[in-house]
């Protein structure tokens, strides 16, 4: 990645000459072969493993999480633990609207998650982002901790600690039913609404304004001198990854028919930064690879014993915070590098 | 009188879960102004010290003192070891790296208890002499928690001597002032970082065993308890003893008049208040504003 933000529109003429640097920099938005593999495994996960399309929906749902918070950590650098405030702020608004018979279209319920999420983003970034460091971490722990008593406290609309079960959920486009025993609707439902967000996304990095996101992570004060617009920029990127994050709990609330506390946990904050780190954050298939990671790891790991899952997650955290930083991708792009530069002396 | 009774009892109580935070949280303060390292991992000394005292007490029969003393001792040393070949590492590094590693860390305490001592909650059987209650005159009440708020004012009282009438303690002050000008006069940070780390999880282990009684002790403490710690460091103000002990003190007892009126959802007040309070002042009650 990039220090300096980069202009959108590189320079015509270096593009003409064919200097392999700045072809390099008009093209990088463009599709790679390997960008379609993620979605081919998709769709092979469906047809190979029929009976394992709950855990699917699961793993899709936290990709979407996970890549809602690469665009505030991974892009912009706001180092945020309430994370989870979002995404259950979107689950909750689906598991109320569905339970109290109000609304339970899925996909302009998921649009609602997402606007609600995005104006408790918005109102909390508008404070929230005037500090930094240890200050920014407390206080975004603090409001999903706000969150989470107040859905605790407000018992007769959210249901408490018990949360709202069985939420009935209308057929997607009224033809597809969610089935609680077969969660074929559920794991395509998913996988289409992660592929239109990481689409948009994606877009949304390459753009100009994604350019200047990265500009604000890494240099901070040569962005304010070059008269970017810093506050703004950090609070609207914040409400777009507010809203995905509420998009992706209110797919949550949907494809488990409830809502419950869980959704407001530091517990699930934690898991969705560890996620991603363990993927590898700024960069957009972060969010894939460490989803996979996490879960497979934690599906069979936990089986033996789960005492062992903890314990090897808790090295595998601190391997990575001493020698990976940059998670599974960064360390294969190290190998790769190392690999390439031999290959080429010999 | 019995409404003074009831508000004396009130106080009492708040005040004394105020203290055993105020203990654990101290070491953690001072840590993170010094270094600026975001130790999410301190309640995890915390509870191992917990751990070394409820259990040297319950299996071994140690006494009470003896069992506080090697609580300390045994957290302090495993505190050391780990910050001169980990945390050591990772001075320089972001946040991100340092929370990420010191969850990591949680995870392996709470891994490492749960299968050395088993998933279930400990509990701490307090000598006789700290078990009944006392008369105080205008009020009777539990001398456990009398003895705790009392050993919390003395603890106050020593580190602020150490921390104004020693030599490390005024070297302690100046690196949480600015560190690079501490450097440049030659005050070895590195050594005073381990020292000052030592002593904090020694302390931590001293306010896990002392806040068992009330507050539990099973491998989840590390992670249960993490929001207080943080809360009472951040409004007390990174580096400042003082205003940590003020900080726990108040959310103690906000805590424990919350918990009795509002026993649903009452902490939404806590969490309202320090979000406000960081607002208007991101460097805590007592801190120093950032050069």
């Amino acid at each position: 990645m990039t220090g300096a933000a980069i202009p959108a529109k590189p320079n015509a003429d270096a593009v003409q000459l064919g200097h392999p640097a700045a072809l390099a920099l008009a093209r990088r938005h463009h599709f790679r072969w390997w960008e379609a593999l993620p979605w081919l495994a998709a769709i092979g996960f469906y047809f190979a493993f029929p009976d394992y399309l709950a855990f699917g929906s699961g793993l899709l749902i936290t990709i979407l999480f996970a890549l809602s918070l690469d665009l505030a950590l991974g892009y912009a650098g706001i180092i945020t633990l309430g994370h989870a405030a979002f995404f259950g702020a979107g689950a909750y608004t689906v598991g109320m609207l569905a339970y109290y018979g109000i609304w339970s279209e899925p996909i302009t319920g998921l649009l609602l998650a997402g606007l609600a999420a995005a104006i408790i983003g918005l109102l909390s970034g508008l404070v929230l982002l005037r500090t930094t460091g240890l200050t920014l971490l407390m206080l975004t722990l603090c409001t999903m901790a706000l969150l989470q008593e107040t859905a605790n406290m407000a018992r007769a609309y959210t249901g408490g600690f018990d949360g709202l079960p069985d939420l009935t959920i209308d057929p997607v486009f009224g033809i597809f039913e969610f089935n609680p025993l077969y969660s074929n609707t559920q794991y395509l439902f998913s996988l289409a609404v992660l592929l239109t967000c990481f689409l948009f996304v994606r877009t949304l990095i390459y753009s100009p304004f994604g350019q200047s996101l990265t500009g604000i992570r890494e240099n901070l004060l040569r962005m304010h001198a070059i008269g970017a617009p810093v506050r703004r920029r950090l609070i609207i990127c914040y409400t777009i990854s507010a809203a995905t994050a509420g998009i992706a709990g209110g797919l949550w609330a949907q494809t488990n028919a409830f809502v419950n506390l869980s959704a407001l946990d530091l517990d699930r904050a934690a898991t969705v930064l560890i996620v991603l780190i363990l993927g590898g954050y700024g960069r957009l298939y972060g969010a894939f690879i460490g989803a996979v990671a996490y879960l497979a790891l934690e599906h069979f790991l936990a089986r033996v014993y789960p005492t062992a899952w903890q314990l090897g997650l808790g090295l595998l955290l601190v391997l990575i915070a001493l020698f990976a930083r940059n998670g599974i991708i960064g360390l294969g792009e190290t190998l790769w590098a190392r690999y390439a530069t031999r290959h080429r002396a010999s | 009188m019995d409404l003074l009774g009831n508000f004396a009892g009130i106080l009492l109580g708040g005040l004394s879960a105020g203290t055993v935070l105020f203990i654990v949280s101290v070491g953690l303060s001072v840590t993170m102004g010094l270094m600026g390292f975001v130790n999410l991992a301190h309640g995890a000394f915390a509870m191992l010290g917990g751990y070394v005292i409820v259990l040297a007490m319950n299996r071994a029969h140690v006494g009470f003192a003896a069992a506080l003393a090697l609580g300390f001792i045994v957290t302090a040393a495993v505190s050391v070891v780990l910050e001169r070949l980990l945390y050591r590492r990772l001075y320089r590094a972001g946040e991100l790296d340092q929370v990420l590693f010191t969850i990591g860390l949680i995870f392996i305490f709470i891994a490492g208890i749960t299968i050395a001592v088993g998933p279930e909650s400990q509990s701490l059987h307090l000598p006789p002499a700290l078990g009944g209650q006392i008369n105080l005159g205008f009020v009777q009440y539990r001398t456990y928690s009398i003895f705790l708020i009392v050993v919390g004012a003395l603890i106050n009282l020593v580190i602020w001597l150490a921390f104004e009438k020693t030599s490390i303690g005024a070297q302690i002050r100046a690196t949480v002032d600015n560190r690079r000008m501490a450097e440049s006069l030659g005050i070895d940070v590195d050594r005073l970082f381990t020292i000052t780390f030592a002593f904090g999880s020694g302390m931590a282990a001293i306010g896990g065993g002392l806040g068992a009684e009330f507050l539990g002790l099973d491998p989840q403490y590390a992670l249960k308890y993490l929001v207080y710690f943080l809360i009472a460091v951040s409004v007390g103000g990174l580096g400042s003893v003082v205003g940590v002990y003020y900080a726990s003190l108040l959310l103690g007892v906000l805590d424990f008049v919350l918990k009795l009126y509002l026993p649903k959802g009452g902490t939404v007040f806590i969490y309202a208040l320090t979000i406000l309070l960081l607002l208007w002042r991101p460097q805590g009650l007592f801190g120093r504003k950032e050069t």
